[in-house]
């Protein structure tokens, strides 16, 4: 969830409201946020299943370290979704082991 | 290749701090960091730091970070950002990654201030969706505003998993439980008090069993632990949580460092490079300042880059000898002010501490539960006092290097004195005005202003306030004690906010005439918090 107004912080610089997918799906989140940010906040944990016993991961480290939230972004796995800023019509998908679904 | 006379790697606190000394010299300095924005972690600390005015006390992380941007900016260091660096090679060599290409620079002198990276701890489901790192927590909601999750389960009670824990509950997030295996609380005693007063419970030698959810955190089982760490089989506990927070230490992000061939020492702090007073490791040029060098906190990194950055600046031939010994002698000066009292290294871990160094008896409480009991408060003068009306109450246990308090009373209330990890003093024939300076001040937010001349039959205490929705004058809600636990009812007298307290409001509450000295936190009717 969204902190909406924050005590020390007050709001928050963020880019225009835009869309873009998770798995085929419609998603809203704010230009230049990272994309784990828009996720978490509309609920999304699960960012990637591992390959050979397809576990789920989803963001640890949130600096861009540890890797574990990478996901296929554009077409392009492995991407760090905790640094990378998130822009309008941009195609997110779960990624199984080092592809998108289709290719597990 | 490029040259430089000074390469920095890394733009956090030391880093920068660094280069500014280097570049105010006359230094030609580059700063090459790998996130897209410079600051290392200033940006996500929003609580007041400790220290005295030199160091930057009672400021805001956030605001100390733009305040050494623009410094940065102002002696004209170069920050470049979104570059890694892979690599330090022979002739100090700096082998430097963009998005797209590779370049390779000279250094005449380097220094590395590449921080930390959290620990972690294995347990069952450590892996899943939901476990983040306490610094995960302060990324997604403190610069992106996003709560990492609803209900949490904080891992750790030393300095981060508290103040994480506070910032949570600003974040409008429910902190369930707050455990550590340690025996005692690691952190700072009003860090603990802060999150104990809102009623998080804190678990004391305990330890977590697994994470439960199947692809995701959807609860854990905690257990208390024996004195060699191991869960006692009968003690587990199920505890209702959407996401694990794990607090668990830092270690040194060494790895430039190890692969430049300086010599390393491996410490019970983690594998950190073998050091002169100035921070030159054993390759002669070759710099480590902030937590890389040895952890320790962002105040006394900012003073490690600066003695680094001077000591680089001397070697080039920028700075005279004298002028050189000198200013690095204040700065560690400053620093050796922060390295005092309980938290210091010498006294880290000792068990055997049983009264502060003014001899008041320690709260063993405090360390067990999160929580000075009113009993033990007896102890301090400060925190009693049996005085007519406005009067500061200070809940300032421990000897930790802080003194805003004495700063904030232009009156000249409270002394701490010129070692800054004495417990502060109230001058009770000095005259307080109420302005409640001292509360908003104390970094801990261990100050409270009781009038038990209010009116009949109640009372006002005066604390910080730092949640949302604000409180209005005439509010009613509840008055919690210091261990969170409702004890009356209580009213809004006041709320004041000023740009001096940043972000701080000053509540007053009445209360019933008896509860003035167990009343120390507010949660108003109909609110969340």
């Amino acid at each position: 969830m969204r902190i909406q107004e924050h005590p020390i912080l007050g709001t928050y610089d963020k880019g225009p409201l835009v869309e873009f997918t998770l798995d085929g799906k419609t998603m809203t989140g704010y230009e230049g946020e990272p994309i784990a940010a828009a996720l978490r906040a509309q609920g999304i944990l699960q960012h990637r299943h591992t390959r050979k016993t397809g576990e789920a991961r989803g963001v640890f480290c949130a600096i861009g370290r540890c890797t574990d939230c990478v996901m296929v972004v554009d077409g392009v796995p492995n991407i760090r979704t905790c640094i990378t800023p998130l822009r309008a019509g941009m195609k997110v998908q779960t990624q199984y082991g080092v592809g998108p679904k289709e290719d597990a | 290749m490029k040259r430089y006379e000074l390469i920095v790697i890394g733009a956090g606190p030391a880093g920068l701090s660094a280069a500014i000394e280097g570049a105010k010299a006359g230094m030609h300095v580059i700063v090459f960091d790998e996130n897209a924005r410079p600051g290392g972690q200033l940006f996500k600390q929003i609580h007041k730091f400790f220290g005295s005015k030199e160091h930057k006390a009672k400021i805001r992380g956030f605001r100390i970070g733009q305040m050494l941007l623009k410094e940065a900016e102002e002696v004209g260091v170069t920050v470049c950002l979104n570059a890694t660096v892979l690599g330090i090679f022979p002739e100090k060599r700096v082998t430097v990654r963009y998005a797209d290409h590779i370049e390779q620079y000279s250094g005449d002198n380097i220094i590395v201030a590449t921080g930390a990276a959290e620990n972690m701890i294995l347990f069952d489901g450590w892996t899943k969706p939901g476990v983040i790192g306490a610094g995960a927590a302060q990324t997604m909601m403190n610069l992106h505003g996003v709560q990492p999750g609803q209900k949490i389960l904080m891992v750790g009670s030393g300095n981060v998993g508290l103040v994480v824990s506070y910032q949570l509950l600003q974040a409008g997030c429910e902190v369930v439980a707050l455990i550590d295996a340690a025996p005692r609380v690691g952190g700072y005693g009003v860090h603990a008090a802060k999150v104990a007063r809102y009623g998080v419970p804190f678990y004391l030698r305990h330890t977590i069993v697994r994470a439960e959810g199947k692809d995701q955190v959807e609860g854990a089982v905690i257990a208390e632990v024996d004195s060699k760490f191991q869960p006692i089989p009968g003690t587990e506990k199920h505890l209702d949580i959407d996401t694990i927070c794990l607090a668990v230490g830092l270690s040194p992000m060494s790895q430039v460092l190890r692969m430049s061939g300086c010599e390393i020492e491996d410490t019970p702090g983690g594998l950190v490079p073998k050091t002169s007073e100035y921070g030159e490791t054993t390759i002669p040029g070759l710099f480590a300042a902030g937590d890389v060098a040895g952890i320790e906190e962002a105040s006394s990194a900012m003073i490690g880059g600066r003695i680094a950055g001077l000591a680089a600046a001397h070697r080039a031939g920028y700075l005279p000898e004298d002028s050189f010994k000198q200013q690095a002698q204040a700065a560690r000066d400053s620093l050796s002010q922060l390295r005092q009292g309980m938290f210091a290294k010498e006294n880290r871990g000792r068990t055997d501490l049983t009264e502060t160094e003014e001899g008041y008896a320690l709260s063993k409480n405090l360390l067990a539960k999160g929580y000075v009991e009113e009993e033990e408060l007896k102890a301090f003068p400060a925190a009693n006092a049996s005085v007519h009306g406005v009067h500061p109450v200070i809940e300032c246990t421990q000897n930790i290097p802080c003194n805003p308090c004495q700063d904030a009373c232009k009156f000249g209330c409270i002394l701490v004195g010129r070692q800054i990890t004495n417990i502060p003093v109230v001058d009770r024939d000095r005259k307080c005005t109420g302005c409640g300076m001292c509360v908003a001040s104390c970094s801990g937010q261990a100050i409270f202003l009781v009038n038990d001349d209010f009116e009949e039959g109640r009372s006002t205490v005066t604390l910080a306030y730092e949640f949302l929705p604000y409180p209005e004058k005439g509010q009613t809600g509840t008055a919690m004690d210091r261990s969170g636990k409702p004890v009356c009812e209580a009213e809004v007298i006041s709320l004041r906010k000023s740009p001096a307290t940043d972000g701080t409001a000053l509540l007053t509450i009445a209360v019933p005439k008896e509860f003035s000295m167990k009343a120390r936190a507010f949660r108003p009717n109909g609110g969340d918090k």
